[in-house]
């Protein structure tokens, strides 16, 4: 066997394109989807026509709060493209500059002190179905946040006249009186003014104003409570109860890792194999008896060989990323341990593919239509499909080696669960099924 | 001459198709023997048996260094070149050479690239080389480990008539020096001119063990001294042994 070993090695030398591209284009393909899943997405660039005139305010009770404030609130959540009239946003709309347009209409402020009209905006969209709903689903967001941040002020403006009226003091606008008593001050002084009055018609009705002002400001008190729970009524507490535990950056590193892993290996072990076939050697090898190299063995030098070349890249690359993403070095003896079976198991799964593929091209097509799909199945969030197409998809990451090897992995860099020991029993069970397939295969094909 | 290996009611099915049935004969050292007949009358399966690549339904193929497994008792060339096109013509050799467990591998190199006149393109990759020349290492490669018994399937398919010249001096040669040599074709001519006896298989029968011109008397009237028309005539009468 380690003469068929030698011959491969001489023959991976000598084909530096086909090497270079198995590196290169795995590590480019999980450096763009390491990209994608740590990288929030970008703001929207939108057109901002803010038609309200400069300093407009909403008066609510003593204050004022600015209209310009929303705006502020809007930009902050967008790429705004401060924008003069609705007549150019349109047209940067239509040439596709911007995303869409906001338009603030000059009436926002008088609809908004009315207290019962809504004020309304106008959202101008362009582009195909998806770039559309991408953007409807970003601005819906953070209009809602602008919303809710405009509300908050309303709100402290509404809590701060209930305030006055309790405690008594200016209300700050004009023509009104000055040293105003509190509604929360009523009820004292009134007692002590029906302590002094004799028993009578007037002292019942002393005594009635002095309940009705107690009860008045018991509510009034209960109202700011219930002002500032309508103004954020959900209020999110995060708990974790199982799962990873794992920074996304780290995560994404570990997506990477895995995936050029899978990509080296299997498409290395599926070629190696193929390629016996394609030059027609398969049958001077395993002729007998007594056979060069028994099935086995070919089965087991394949693999063994992909496995090493993709652990090595993928040590390298969790190595190389280390230097930008703070991994623990300390975990080091897991990290191998995780790479090791997890390209044991693609490289059976890449030899199973490899026996029942007659040429190389076939085989690596085989080898890159299986592997994508199972990556991107096995990074499916659940919750995010129904419950039973998730199943489906659970199953199927299951039965191949690529969401163990993510676990595993995960679990090595990070700690996460499950724990490294399951997936490694995992990942040794797939590799003998593979294994056992890859003979089958091989045998099949003969 | 003395029996270097020997076919014994030789049977293969593959499902319900009966591919070799009941095939027996014998190949002699210094023996070239040509195995004829159309399409799937059966060549490649045969030659596929002896050579070890297919197991036999029924049958046996004994000969002297059979089972022993201190010299494989039969070379192999398959019809396609079964060589790496990324490894010279040395390194192809070496390869196999090793993995056949040769005594002393470079010295059968350096043996097989001057029998087969292939010395100055020892280290040309497999790639580059003619139809013939890929055809005369895949020869060299079968004969690794000195077989006393060559199995050839279509050895000449592929070659310009110069090459097959070649190709076939070189057969004659590994015969003179005492190689059976039993070889699969589809052109008649060669069988007649290279063999030294024929095997004609028809629907996986054998149905003509002897030589070329034997053959031509068995053939009926007719044939006027064509050895392609005297193999037509007896196949069409269907002859049995």
């Amino acid at each position: 066997m380690r003469w068929l070993l030698r011959k491969d090695l001489l023959i991976l030398r000598r084909s530096r394109l086909l090497v270079a591209l198995l590196v290169i284009y795995p590590v480019a393909i999980a450096l763009l989807i390491g990209l994608a899943i740590s990288r929030s997405p970008s703001k929207p660039r939108v057109a901002i026509v803010d038609e309200t005139p400069p300093g407009q305010t909403v008066q609510v009770g003593r204050e004022r709060v600015d209209v310009a404030q929303y705006a502020q609130h809007l930009f902050s959540q967008v790429q705004a493209v401060k924008t003069p009239t609705r007549a150019q946003a349109v047209d940067k709309v239509k040439s596709g500059e911007v995303l869409a347009a906001v338009v603030i209409p000059p009436d926002i402020a008088a609809r908004l002190s009315t207290g019962v009209r809504q004020a309304q905006l106008e959202i101008i969209y362009n582009g195909d179905a998806l770039q559309q709903s991408l953007v409807q689903s970003q601005l819906g967001s953070a209009l809602a946040q602008a919303n809710l941040g405009f509300s908050e002020r309303i709100q402290g403006a509404a809590v701060s006249v209930i305030d006055l009226l309790l405690t008594g003091g200016n209300l700050g606008v004009l023509g009104a009186p000055s040293n105003l008593i509190g509604l929360g001050q009523i009820p004292s002084k009134l007692h002590g003014i029906i302590a002094h009055q004799p028993p009578g018609a007037d002292r019942v009705a002393l005594e009635r104003i002095a309940s009705f002002a107690e009860f008045a400001s018991q509510n009034l008190t209960v109202s700011k409570n219930v002002l500032s729970t309508v103004g954020q009524p959900i209020q999110v507490r995060s708990t974790l109860l199982h799962g990873r535990r794992t920074p996304l950056n780290t995560f994404a590193v570990v997506v990477a890792v895995s995936v050029s892993l899978m990509f080296v290996c299997v498409l290395l072990a599926a070629g190696g194999v193929a390629l016996e076939r394609e030059e027609h050697v398969l049958a001077r090898l395993l002729r007998g008896p007594p056979a060069l190299v028994s099935r086995e063995g070919l089965l087991a030098e394949k693999g063994a060989l992909a496995a090493v070349c993709a652990f090595v890249v993928a040590f390298a690359m969790l190595a190389g990323v280390s230097a930008f993403v703070p991994l623990d070095w300390s975990r080091v003896g897991q990290w191998l341990l995780a790479l090791a079976f997890g390209a044991l198991a693609f490289g059976a799964l890449g030899v199973a593919i490899g026996a029942g593929a007659r040429e190389v091209r076939a085989a690596s097509l085989l080898a890159f239509l299986l592997s994508l799909p199972l990556a991107f199945l096995a990074l499916v969030p659940s919750g995010s499909v129904s419950s039973g197409l998730y199943d489906a998809i659970r199953t199927i990451s299951f039965v191949f080696p690529f969401k163990a090897t993510l676990e595993a992995l995960d679990a090595a860099v990070n700690g996460a669960a499950p724990s490294l020991g399951g997936s490694l029993a995992h990942l040794a069970a797939l590799t003998l099924v593979f294994g056992v397939l890859a003979r089958i295969g091989l045998r099949r094909a003969d | 001459m003395s029996v270097a290996l020997s076919v014994r009611a030789l049977g293969r099915r593959f499902g319900e198709l009966e591919a070799l049935r009941d095939v027996s004969f014998d190949a002699h050292e210094r023996e070239v023997l040509a195995i004829v007949g159309p399409n799937g009358a059966g060549k490649t399966t045969l030659l596929s048996i002896i050579a070890g690549t297919l197991r036999a339904s029924t049958g046996s193929v004994d000969g002297p260094g059979a089972g022993s497994g201190a010299r494989r008792a039969v070379g192999w060339a398959p019809q396609q070149p079964a060589l790496y096109s990324k490894l010279s013509v040395a390194e192809n050799m070496r390869l196999f050479a090793r993995l056949e467990r040769v005594a002393d591998p470079d010295r059968e190199v350096a043996r097989m690239l001057e029998q087969t006149g292939l010395g100055e393109r020892a280290d040309d990759l497999l790639g580059q080389l003619s139809g013939g020349n890929r055809q005369r290492v895949n020869v060299a490669v079968g004969l690794l480990g000195d077989p006393p018994v060559l199995a050839l399937d279509e050895p000449s398919s592929a070659l310009d008539p110069r090459q097959r010249e070649r190709l076939w001096r070189f057969i004659r040669g590994l015969a003179d020096a005492g190689t059976s040599v039993i070889f699969s074709t589809h052109n008649v001519g060669e069988a007649e001119r290279y063999g030294d006896r024929v095997i004609v298989l028809d629907e996986g029968r054998m149905i003509f063990d002897g030589t070329p011109e034997a053959l031509m008397q068995s053939a009926p009237e007719g044939a006027g001294g064509d050895f392609e028309q005297a193999l037509l005539a007896f196949l069409s009468e269907g002859h049995e042994l």
